[in-house]
This record gives C-alpha cells, sequence and structure tokens, in this order.
C-alpha cells in the first residue's frame, strides 16, 4: 500500500475510532435512533394488525420506519462538532478527506446496528414473508451505502447554519428522495420473490447512485469542510 | 526561515465592516501583537489568518524560505490556541492528544505525552475526562496540544484567559521559547503579553 493511502486509512481509523468511544461513553446518536426505531414499528404494527398487507405497501413502510430512524442520528456526526467547539480544532489538525471517511464509516456502523435491529423486528411485527431473502439482504445493504453516503455529506453541509433542522429537511428532499424510490421498488420485487433478473435495473441504479454520491462526496467535502 | 504574510487583508460579514487594509509580515524569532478594543476583530483576523473565514479582499501567505507554503505543510506547521477552539469532553487529556496527532499522520508515545502535560502543569492528570478539567486547566491542554508538533507559526488568542499565576507563568515561558524561533502571533489586550511584540497590528483605530 503506498505511504499516502495507508496515512489515509490511518487517519480515517482514528476518527472513525474516536467517534465510536464518544459514541461508547455517551451513547447520543444510538438511543436516539433505536428509540425512534422502536417507536415507529410498534405504530406501524398497532396500525396494521393482523392485516395482510401487499410488499409494496410492506416495503413503503420497512423503508419510512429505517429513514426517518437514520434521519434522527445520522445528520448529527457534524453538528455535534461544531456545538461543542470541537469543529476548528479538527479542521486545523486532520485531514479533510479522512474526517470525511471517519464520519461516513461511523454513519455506516450507525445504521448498520439500526437495520440489524429493526429488520427482524419489522417482519415480525407485521408477520410479513421476507421473500428472496438475499436479495432483500443486497438491497438493504446497497440502501445502507446510499444513505449514509447522503446525509453524511448533508449534514457536513447544515452543521455550520442556523436553521439545521429545516435545512436539512430541504437538502434531503431531492437528494435521497430518487434513492428511496428505488429502494422500495427492489424491496417490493425482493418480497414478492420476483427473480433477481427483473430487479436488476433498481440494483444497478443504487449501485450508481452509491458511487455518484460516494464519489461527489469526496471531491466536494474538502470545500464543504472548509467553507 | 518561515514568514506569515498578509496583504491588505480586509474582512466584512454581510455590510458590517470588520478590518480593512491590513498588512504585515511576520519572520520566524519574530511576535506580532494584534491589538485592539473588545469588538475591533482581532479573533477575526487570526480566524482568516487560518483560513477558517475567507477574507473579503486581500491575501495571506505563509511562506518557509520565500515559498509558499501547500495547505497541509501549513496545518502541520501551525497551532492555535483560542477561547473558541476546544477539545472533547468525552475523552481524557491523553486520548485528546493522541487522537490529534493520529489525525494529524504523527505518533505520539507516552513518554511524550507526559512530558507535554507536565510542561503545561497537568502531570498526573492525563487519564481525567476532559469534562472534569476546569477551564484554567482546559486552557492548559491546548497549549499541550499546540505543542505537540513543534509549530514554526504559533498564533494565541488571548493566551492567558482564565489561568491563574502559575499558568501564565507557563504561557509567558512558552512565548519566549516560541519568540525565539517561530513565528508567534498574539491578539490580547494585555500589557503582560504584549511586552513580547516586535511589531504591532492595531484594529478599530
Amino acid at each position: 500500500m503506498p505511504a499516502n493511502s495507508a496515512g489515509l486509512v490511518a487517519k480515517t481509523f482514528a476518527v472513525y475510532a474516536k467517534d465510536i468511544r464518544i459514541e461508547f461513553r455517551n451513547r447520543y446518536a444510538t438511543s436516539v435512533v433505536l428509540m425512534f426505531a422502536v417507536t415507529t414499528l410498534a405504530m406501524i404494527s398497532f396500525s396494521v394488525g393482523q392485516a395482510s398487507l401487499d410488499p409494496q405497501l410492506l416495503a413503503a413502510l420497512f423503508w419510512i420506519a429505517l429513514f426517518f430512524s437514520a434521519m434522527a442520528g445520522l445528520s448529527a456526526v457534524f453538528v455535534r462538532e461544531e456545538e461543542s467547539g470541537t469543529a476548528l480544532t479538527l479542521r486545523l489538525k486532520a485531514d479533510p478527506t479522512a474526517v470525511f471517511l471517519g464520519k461516513l464509516l461511523f454513519n455506516f456502523t450507525l445504521l448498520a446496528l439500526v437495520t440489524i435491529v429493526l429488520t427482524p423486528l419489522f417482519f415480525v411485527m407485521t408477520d410479513a414473508s421476507t421473500g428472496q431473502i438475499w436479495a432483500f439482504i443486497l438491497v438493504l445493504l446497497l440502501g445502507v451505502i446510499g444513505l449514509c453516503s447522503a446525509t453524511t455529506l448533508i449534514g457536513a453541509i447544515i452543521a455550520r447554519a442556523a436553521f439545521r433542522g429545516a435545512l436539512f429537511s430541504v437538502l434531503s428532499f431531492p437528494i435521497l428522495i430518487i434513492l428511496l424510490l428505488m429502494l422500495v421498488t427492489a424491496t417490493t420485487r425482493a418480497l414478492a420473490e420476483q427473480p433477481i433478473g427483473e430487479m436488476l435495473m433498481e440494483l444497478q441504479g443504487l449501485v450508481a447512485y452509491a458511487v455518484v454520491m460516494l464519489t461527489g462526496s469526496l471531491l466536494l467535502f474538502r470545500f464543504v469542510w472548509r467553507e | 526561515m518561515y514568514r506569515l504574510t498578509a496583504k491588505a487583508l480586509a474582512k466584512r460579514f454581510g455590510s458590517r465592516k470588520v478590518f480593512s487594509d491590513i498588512s504585515f509580515e511576520v519572520g520566524s524569532g519574530e511576535v506580532l501583537a494584534i491589538v485592539g478594543p473588545n469588538g475591533s476583530g482581532k479573533s477575526t483576523l487570526l480566524m482568516t489568518l487560518l483560513g477558517e473565514y475567507r477574507p473579503s479582499k486581500g491575501e495571506v501567505i505563509f511562506s518557509n524560505d520565500g515559498s509558499p507554503l501547500e495547505e497541509a505543510s501549513v496545518q502541520a506547521t501551525t497551532s492555535l490556541v483560542s477561547p473558541y477552539l476546544n477539545l472533547y469532553d468525552s475523552l481524557t487529556a491523553e486520548e485528546n492528544l493522541v487522537f490529534f496527532a493520529s489525525v494529524a499522520g504523527a505518533s505520539v508515545t507516552g513518554k511524550t505525552i507526559n512530558g507535554l502535560l507536565s510542561r503545561v502543569g497537568l502531570e498526573g492528570r492525563g487519564a481525567d475526562l476532559v469534562r472534569a478539567y476546569s477551564s484554567g486547566m482546559k486552557q492548559r491542554l491546548k497549549y499541550a496540544l499546540a505543542l505537540m508538533n513543534g509549530p514554526e507559526f504559533l498564533l494565541l488568542d488571548e493566551p492567558t484567559s482564565n489561568l491563574d499565576d502559575q499558568g501564565k507563568a507557563i504561557v509567558y515561558e512558552i512565548i519566549e521559547e516560541y519568540a525565539g524561533r517561530a513565528v508567534v502571533v498574539i491578539a490580547t489586550n494585555e500589557s503582560e503579553e504584549q511586552r513580547f511584540a516586535s511589531q504591532f497590528c492595531r484594529l478599530g483605530g
């Protein structure tokens, strides 16, 4: 591995380990995200009752639960740095790319944890079938990567703004709506046990979204972080 | 020789002018004192020098032997102590220092960390969470962080705020040491701190 890449990996890991350590000690994001997830799931479960839902409705409800839980915690990674006054220290000392990648990894870990907790609970509480399980897991993975890369950059953009909450919603809508539509369609197909060939367009779209968001975020973050 | 140059620097926030036409050149072994009444823009000028704020006009150049330094080199050779700069409350002092060394691509030994903490009068307190520190201890820890990279550019905003007499003496020692070999910029109104200056930049006049 070239020295520069090895250095970037070590710096990224330092940012990630620091955020994990602080989260482990304070549990700011984990408690908010998990409580949001459980509350949303309980509401869905009580509303649905014993009714049998079709895959499209199930997919939409699943992503609503995951999306709103994620939004409650993922945008906070940069906001916390600004509010505690540590963002300036980080800007003066750290490589911006390492900061972005470390925060992205942290958000990925958080969202993966929520997904692992929420997904089995969702299927138990709605009494739904998982359909094509591997296709469903693949869609989940691509969804988590897409959501993390988009919300990490949006979180950085809004961190220094005065009306963060409103700005986060305004910026998120056009960026995330495309992802959520693809996710709901792909999940519907997986739950309906359609052959994977019929999901190919959505899967390609999800991969392309993740690649574009990650590349764009890496290119733009330096400017967002410094300005 | 390292040099910090400001050329016709101006900063506005919207329609409000903070400062304008600020020019100076400070080399290694020189101390610039930025002075002026409260609200005259001393901290804003320091932040503008560091690139935290984009100047409305003019430019800032960090150079070594006449060649402008790249952003990464400026980052590696510059340290700031300021009331606006904070460390992580949920980490210990040692964890903070190790973390900031790691993200800067450096490695520090326990001996180095103990030496830095001892230098600022925090020996034996390295394993305490920063949230348990008093404001004066946090200020001392900022100096430990600032000295960790052996800076060529040392920027100090209200250098002795929150410090007791012993803490102030430590800071004066540090300024005296760096005044002999680095570019030191101090934003202050304290006459005790201005005595180190070889140049003055007066704001709000």
